[in-house]
């Protein structure tokens, strides 16, 4: 409690200047500006450190072999090695593996729309037994890291058939307990009243889902969409353990892990086949930049 | 058009009724308003015409027919939502087609109909902006025109003017009433605002702890109120309610002195009211604030407490005695008293309505 405002009317006639109410003694202008100065400094530092690796990738996959060895190695490409890249996809197959990757990640993303959507609108919309006993059970497969199930659902792959197939590959994913979540947050924020008038307009639940419902979760589509679509495409345990050589349904992480064991064992390359791998992941985050954020900061203002 | 009826439907909430064998009839072409309190069941008896609710009990009628089975979008009804219910991320002119997408009007017809609607409610010039881009009253007529556009056989307005300022819903409540009338369409409309409902409505209906307190035209339940409760809840203020006792001993002697006992002095009962006050145990008479004035021959008296200045009109709050408090309207042109005075309030003959003290049910008294 500040006794300088609270208090101001008892004190008029006692010497003191009365605060302007509602303003913080000692902010002035010239501290205002020192704030900002801090705040920016530390997003640059912020983003240098995010930022470098991936320069670093970029830039070493353009050096000569000699220049990689040299410390420290040089911070600008003076004389870009582009052949890198294209020895990267011809010798490393890089062609296959990103059409696999991309066959893989457009199944897991779809799927996990499609079963989001639908579950997220049931635990928003819909009445039934054990609804809350569900949602939890729901939530709680998100406690449970991938990896503890990774044996049984190799097991089951593999007694289905469907090892070094997409469906080995994508099945285990369809499903998303984040997903749910998301979207049922999504449709309860969707007033009860909007749902009645459709009803009453003559529009059943699944009209009501694809005519109204859908097109206001909008955001939190897209931000579940960009999220499984960075989580399928940077898989690397799963597809190691369910795909082997042959048939080729490779995708293109354990693709570059192979390009490093190749004859063209070179650090360069590698990297390059890196940031080709890299690239659609950034077309999609510049595109979906939005509404990415305004996911991440959905339920912070009104 | 169809007539609306209630029969015996009660509608319940973990146990507790929230609408209690309600009895109603809304002939065809009528606008009944259903008033009261928050929470006093007027929303959940639409809510049961529509279909949102299921009754418990009983049933909902519209054209004749029993709905209780019938699927809302099937009873052909059209609901304006106190939030207006909007889609917000379609534009107006889709947002009043809405409901003609999914009855088959081929896109010719539906851009016709919605344009003529649109012009009859001024929407004209909006009809590409999305909702969020509208003003309060906007919004509300868009609203309206959705229910209107598919020509229902009713109307069912929750409160739909309770969020637009005072000025704009004095606008939109005779819109309303002129839409209605040139429509002819059967409406049910929720408010619980007494103003509303009485300048509204062809008749109303007063709910309380969902049960269905009176049902008339609205000077008939402001001249004479079935209950303490309609009383007190039409007029504004409402009716001033006073404890009394009968002043002599016997049924006999209240009818001769026609007076009634209460804090601060006595009021005349009418011929009507005493007579209906010999009966009862205890009494409560009540007193409408245009019946009553300051003069120094008053019968009652009492202390100034709160003077209110309302234009054209003053309101003076005054204590009689220790308990009772009561509301005097007088014309601002008339001396008016400071807060603390003393003064004397001469109550109007023929005007005391006569209560009984427990249930507050109506006995006697003019009308």
């Amino acid at each position: 409690m500040r006794p300088d405002s609270s208090s101001s009317f008892g004190e008029r006639g006692s010497g003191r200047r009365p605060e302007h109410p509602g303003r913080r003694p000692g902010r002035r202008p010239g501290r205002r500006r020192w704030r900002l100065a801090a705040r920016y400094t530390l997003l640059t530092i912020g983003a240098l450190v995010v930022l470098a690796p991936l320069y670093l990738t970029v830039v070493s996959s353009l050096l000569p072999p000699s220049a990689l060895a040299e410390r420290p190695p040089p911070l600008f490409p003076l004389d870009p090695q582009w052949h890198d890249y294209a020895v990267a996809w011809s010798q490393g197959d890089l062609g296959v593996y990103l059409r696999n990757s991309a066959i893989q990640t457009a199944i897991i993303v779809c799927g996990q729309l499609v079963t989001s959507v639908l579950a997220g609108y049931a635990f928003a919309f819909l009445r039934f037994p054990f609804k809350r006993a569900l949602f939890v059970v729901f939530l709680a497969t998100l406690m449970i890291p991938f990896e503890v199930t990774l044996v049984t659902n190799t097991q089951t792959i593999s007694e289905l058939g469907w090892y070094n197939t997409f469906a080995g590959l994508t099945v285990p994913f369809l499903a998303t307990g984040v997903g749910t979540f998301l979207l049922r947050q999504a449709f309860l924020q969707i007033p009860r009243d909007l749902q009645e008038a459709a009803t009453l307009d003559g529009y059943g639940r699944l009209r009501f889902l694809l005519r109204i419902a859908l097109p206001l979760a909008r955001p939190a589509l897209a931000a579940l969409g960009v999220f499984s679509f960075l989580a399928a495409w940077n898989q690397y345990l799963w597809p190691l353990v369910v795909t082997g050589s042959g048939n080729g349904v490779r995708t293109v992480q354990i693709g570059l892990k192979l390009l490093q064991g190749t004859e063209v064992s070179r650090t360069d390359v590698a990297l390059a086949g890196t940031v080709i791998a890299v690239l659609p992941l950034l077309v999609l985050l510049v595109v979906f930049q939005k509404q990415l954020v305004r996911s991440l900061t959905a339920g912070a203002v009104k | 058009m169809a007539d609306v009826a209630f029969r015996g439907a009660t509608r319940r909430f973990g146990g507790r009724p929230a609408v209690e064998r309600l009895d109603l009839e809304v002939a065809d072409g009528e606008l009944l308003v259903l008033l009261g309190p928050s929470g006093c069941g007027k929303t959940t008896a639409l809510r049961m015409v529509a279909g949102l609710e299921e009754p418990d009990e009983g049933e909902i009628l519209i054209g004749g027919r029993v709905v209780n089975d019938v699927e809302p979008k099937d009873r052909d009804v059209a609901m304006v939502f106190q939030s207006y219910a909007l889609y917000p991320h379609l534009n107006v002119e889709h947002n009043i087609e809405f409901p003609l997408r999914r009855r088959g009007v081929d896109a010719q017809r539906r851009r016709q109909t919605v344009r003529e609607v649109a012009a009859s409610l001024g929407l004209q010039e909006l009809l590409a902006r999305k909702p969020r881009e509208l003003s309060g009253g906007q919004r509300q007529r868009v609203a309206l025109a959705r229910a209107i556009v598919r020509q229902p056989r009713a109307f069912l307005m929750d409160e739909p003017l309770s969020n637009l300022d005072a000025a704009l819903r004095l606008q939109t409540r005779a819109d309303i009433v002129a839409l209605q009338t040139r429509l002819g369409t059967t409406t049910l409309y929720v408010t619980h605002d007494q103003v509303e409902a009485m300048t509204m409505g062809h008749r109303i209906a007063v709910l309380d702890h969902g049960v269905l307190q009176q049902v008339g035209p609205p000077h008939a339940l402001y001249d004479r109120p079935a209950n303490l409760f309609v009383a007190k809840f039409l007029g504004s203020p409402g009716m001033n309610a006073l404890p009394a006792t009968l002043e002599g001993t016997t049924a006999h002697a209240a009818r001769v002195a026609r007076v009634a006992r209460v804090d601060g002095g006595h009021v005349p009962l009418g011929d009507d009211g005493a007579a209906a006050a010999g009966q009862a145990a205890s009494l409560v008479v009540g007193v409408r604030p245009e019946h009553l004035a300051l003069s120094p021959s008053g019968t009652l008296e009492a202390k100034v407490l709160l003077v209110e200045l309302l234009g054209a009109d003053v309101h003076v709050l005054c204590q009689l005695g220790d308990q009772t408090k009561l509301v005097v309207r007088q014309d601002a042109s008339a001396p008016r008293p400071a807060i603390g005075d003393g003064v004397r309030i001469v109550v109007a003959s023929g005007s005391v309505h006569v209560f009984t003290g427990g249930s507050g049910a109506r006995l006697g008294g003019p009308g």
